[in-house]
């Protein structure tokens, strides 16, 4: 193609939320030419929808908090299914990448010390997250975008051009990752404003793209979080692990219809709202699963004490892992003790005055205010679970970033999996991207600074060409809005929270449908910022994810963290030792099973051994950590 | 309970478009955003329009909604009339892509145009102490989502393609206000520069961005006119200016 539009690059970054910045700035501050491809405009990426703040065991409000304690809580938070180097990783460096954002002009909320402020969260031993009011992944997304700027403002004076060495490209859509010889070359995508095809050839190729909401019909996320880079990872040969893993939020908006979803920050819990049913009972006491029974109060009175004296009392049962919490509102709603519109009640105002929750919760306070016409800091919430967070994403190597089976394809934030094992905390997913964006970011700089040149080849750009061709050139008549209206009640139906094996083996099935019809998927209207054809291509990868997802589930007979089995109800130890990891032929996703790696010496006794019998066989406890 | 709704949408290019009416299917509690893409699902496959969060929060969706700048997620179709027909627009400042897209890029220039935030190179990472006081000055500023709504509106640029390339506009003022008013930025001079590489005289505080700014951020109040204030009281205080030429000190502004 002789008018194709080529760039080159030492590092492309596709996703331009926190992980793919980091990732970015962490490249650049390498020597390299960095690249970085968003499908929105710029600084509009998921990553500012995250509210509640990022957990770092700084020890600013309690100085009992250090690395030990915060792995501690990610491993039980994911039930001890985490890979034990990312927990290990994100614990001892997520107090350095915060503060480093300060040195960038981040602005936090101080302790009277004026050190950075640290709140409660659920799953956190101590008040661990770093935060803004409630609107702490702007104030990343910013300080992040600012960096950037600040570093081709450099580029400017030293090179002349300030886009010489990093420069963003907006609202462009990579439909494939370029392999030639094995290795990564390139991608190839589009223009979304006027259909117009780019490649960009770079030996080393970041996926930072975020997670899969919108493969569910209730989710908290945006129109981008269609799993492009779980899809696109796939389809170049890597792995994806635990893709049945899927976080239900606890509070998501439940009325009117047309919010339905949206997230409640965790922090409502977090600064003392408390969730009623419909008799007006503070029903979570009566969920706390035996594992959490010595953290959690089991009566009011003593709930409502920590907030005054923490050391001394049990945290209240709002604040459990939000697994068991979906799981408990849930319980309640189909009990027949919701709300009106299908939710329960969570409400703030009766402990805390107005002036605080608007000055805590502001953006919490404006959405209900403005969307449901509910005052909270008068009135309680009407809440129940939205589809979150994909704790499932690509296979990676914990200290580079590196996909597992594609020299020079790297992976981080939400679209990477592992690091949260079947249940994220909260809090640990800005934390995480800040963590592993960095990684990423010298993983792919050490990997560029080894490798050769490895052009892409005439064949691969007419194959990547066509493909984007294809929906054009169909006269096929399926429409990409409604078959991707159908694969929502579908997930929603039979692979949301608690799923069971003929449900599932239904989805895959129907699944398996959908997918046939998408390819008779045609597109009216030209390739001018078209949303019908964005889609096309976006469907294609919720498709594909849905299918890990079902097929992950389906063999995993437990509940445990964001999987949850009604014909399988109980955690299992033999699972524990289980990692799902699915790769596509070229068809069809294949599901096997892969032995969790064992968790060094120095770590496993960080546990008491009684704890860890809730979660491992009696083998494992007598072997003891490797060494 | 589904109503119609009578929505007149502009549709075209660069080069030419009008409007166009539809009646579309709106139900309880649903906002502008909603009734477009029930449009674009049953009606306009190829109708172009930007958003991300739906939940007020990234600044994607803007347009003119009967003639106001708004954001289209967080404008409830309930607030107009049952008979009354909602016209939407693409954002009049910038131009057009298609549709209700336009093209922002001004913005994204201008944002590196602003000299960034320079951190005391003493001070390690972690060591940085401030009171919440100090901070939520800046931290008023930092809410912005970027909708550019106000950039929008603003009667500088928005019928005057000419003042562009002096102007960067309410947005970048609360940006050079929240650099100047960081507790620990090295940076000197920003409100001279503001003044006179920026455009801040220009703009003669009609508080109209103020009015549309879903944020709520008081940018006239507490960005523009302190900054203002301190610009010409520097400028004309002959004390001050004497003291600039002996000293040489930088930081007088």
């Amino acid at each position: 193609m002789a008018n194709l539009e080529r760039y080159k690059y030492d590092v492309v970054v596709i996703g331009a939320g926190g992980a793919g910045l980091r990732a970015a700035v962490e490249a650049r501050e390498a020597g390299l030419k960095v690249a970085i491809i968003c499908k929105s405009l710029f600084g509009k990426a998921h990553t500012v929808m995250a509210e509640g703040g990022a957990a770092a065991s700084m020890g600013n409000v309690n100085s009992g908090d250090n690395w030990m304690v915060h792995f501690r809580d990610t491993m039980r938070g994911g039930k001890f299914l985490n890979h034990y180097r990312m927990a290990e990783l994100h614990a001892k460096e997520s107090p350095d990448r915060i503060w480093e954002l300060e040195t960038w002009g981040a602005l936090f909320d101080r302790t009277k010390e004026g050190k950075i402020s640290q709140r409660n969260f659920g799953g956190h031993e101590f008040p661990r997250l770093a935060h803004v009011g409630d609107r702490t992944g702007l104030e990343l997304i910013r300080t992040m975008q600012q960096k950037i700027v600040a570093l081709q403002q450099k580029d400017g004076r030293d090179y002349g051009d300030m886009e010489s060495h990093i420069k963003v490209f907006a609202e462009l859509t990579i439909t494939e990752i370029i392999k030639e010889n094995g290795k990564v070359a390139g991608v190839y995508g589009y223009w979304r404003e006027n259909g117009e095809e780019v490649l960009f050839e770079a030996p080393a190729v970041i996926i930072a793209t975020g997670g899969v909401g919108k493969t569910f019909k209730i989710t908290s996320n945006s129109w981008e979080g269609t799993g492009d880079g779980h899809a696109l990872a796939l389809k170049a040969g890597a792995n994806l692990v635990d893709m049945e893993f899927l976080q239900f939020h606890p509070t998501g908006m439940v009325w009117p219809p047309s919010v339905r979803g949206i997230l409640v920050t965790e922090s409502v819990r977090g600064e003392g709202g408390i969730l009623t049913n419909n008799l007006g009972e503070r029903f979570m006491f009566k969920y706390i699963p035996d594992v959490f029974k010595d953290k959690y109060a089991d009566n009011e009175a003593e709930a409502d004490r920590w907030y005054i004296d923490q050391d001394n009392n049990r945290r209240p049962p709002e604040l459990l892992p939000r697994d068991e919490v979906a799981r408990a509102i849930n319980s309640e709603v189909k009990a027949g003790r919701g709300s009106e519109h299908g939710g329960v009640f969570l409400d703030v105002s009766k402990r805390i005055s107005a002036e605080i929750i608007k000055k805590r919760l502001p953006s919490m306070w404006h959405q209900f205010y403005e969307l449901a016409g509910v005052d909270i800091t008068k009135e309680a919430m009407e809440v129940g679970p939205t589809c979150h967070y994909v704790m499932g994403g690509v296979e990676v190597e914990p200290d580079t970033a590196a996909a597992v089976g594609v020299p020079g394809l790297f992976a981080a934030g939400e679209v990477a999996g592992g690091m949260h094992g079947s249940n994220r905390l909260g809090g640990n997913s800005l934390s995480d991207l800040l963590v592993f964006g960095r990684r990423a970011g010298m993983g792919a700089s050490e990997y560029v600074k080894k490798s050769g040149a490895n052009p892409v080849s005439e064949s691969s750009i007419k194959a990547a060409a066509e493909r984007i061709e294809a929906p054009f050139s169909r006269s096929g008549g399926e429409n990409s809005y409604s078959l991707h209206a159908e694969l929502q009640e579908v997930t929603h139906n039979l692979v949301g929270i608690i799923r069971t094996g003929e449900e599932l083996k239904n989805a895959i099935e129907k699944i398996a449908g959908i997918r046939k019809r998408s390819a008779n998927v045609s597109v009216s209207g030209g390739r001018k910022f078209n949303p019908g054809f964005h889609l096309a291509f976006d469907l294609d990868n919720m498709l594909l994810v849905a299918e890990s997802t079902a097929k992950s589930a389906i063999k995993r007979e437990e509940s445990r963290g964001g999987h949850t089995r009604d014909d399988f109800p109980g955690m299992n130890s033999k699972w524990r030792q289980v990692n799902h990891i699915s790769s596509f032929d070229g068809n069809k996703v294949n599901v096997r099973e892969q032995a969790l790696p064992a968790i060094p010496k120095e770590l496993f006794d960080l546990f008491d051994v009684h704890e860890l019998e809730k979660y491992m066989t009696t083998e494992e406890i007598a072997k003891g950590g490797s060494k | 309970m589904a109503r119609k709704l009578k929505l007149r949408i502009w549709r075209g290019d660069a080069d030419n478009g009008g409007l166009q009416d539809v009646v579309v299917d709106a139900n309880e509690g649903e906002v502008v955003l909603d009734v477009i893409h029930r449009v674009q699902a049953t009606q306009m496959g190829d109708l172009a329009v930007r958003w991300n969060c739906k939940a007020g929060k990234c600044g994607s969706c803007s347009m003119e909604i009967n003639g106001k700048p708004r954001l289209a997620c967080m404008t409830q179709v309930a607030a107009y009339g049952d008979d009354e027909t909602i016209t939407v627009t693409p954002l009049r400042a910038f131009p057009v892509i298609k549709d209700l897209v336009t093209d922002v890029s001004f913005n994204y220039k201008k944002a590196m145009e602003i000299p960034a935030y320079e951190h005391p190179t003493e001070l390690k990472p972690g060591e940085a102490r401030m009171a919440q006081i100090d901070v939520e000055r800046s931290q008023e500023f930092r809410k912005c989502i970027e909708c550019f709504l106000c950039q929008d509106t603003c009667h500088v640029i928005r019928d005057h393609e000419e003042n562009k390339k002096s102007f960067a506009g309410p947005r970048f003022f609360i940006r050079i206000a929240e650099l100047d008013m960081h507790p620990l930025d090295r940076l000197r001079n920003r409100k001279r520069t503001a003044q006179e590489e920026h455009g801040l005289g220009m703009c003669n505080i009609t508080k109209c961005c103020t009015e549309v700014c879903p944020e709520h951020i008081r940018i006239t109040d507490n960005a523009i006119i302190p900054m203002k204030e301190r610009v010409v009281d520097n400028k004309y205080d002959p004390i001050r200016w004497l003291g600039s030429k002996i000293r040489k000190r930088e930081g007088m502004e």
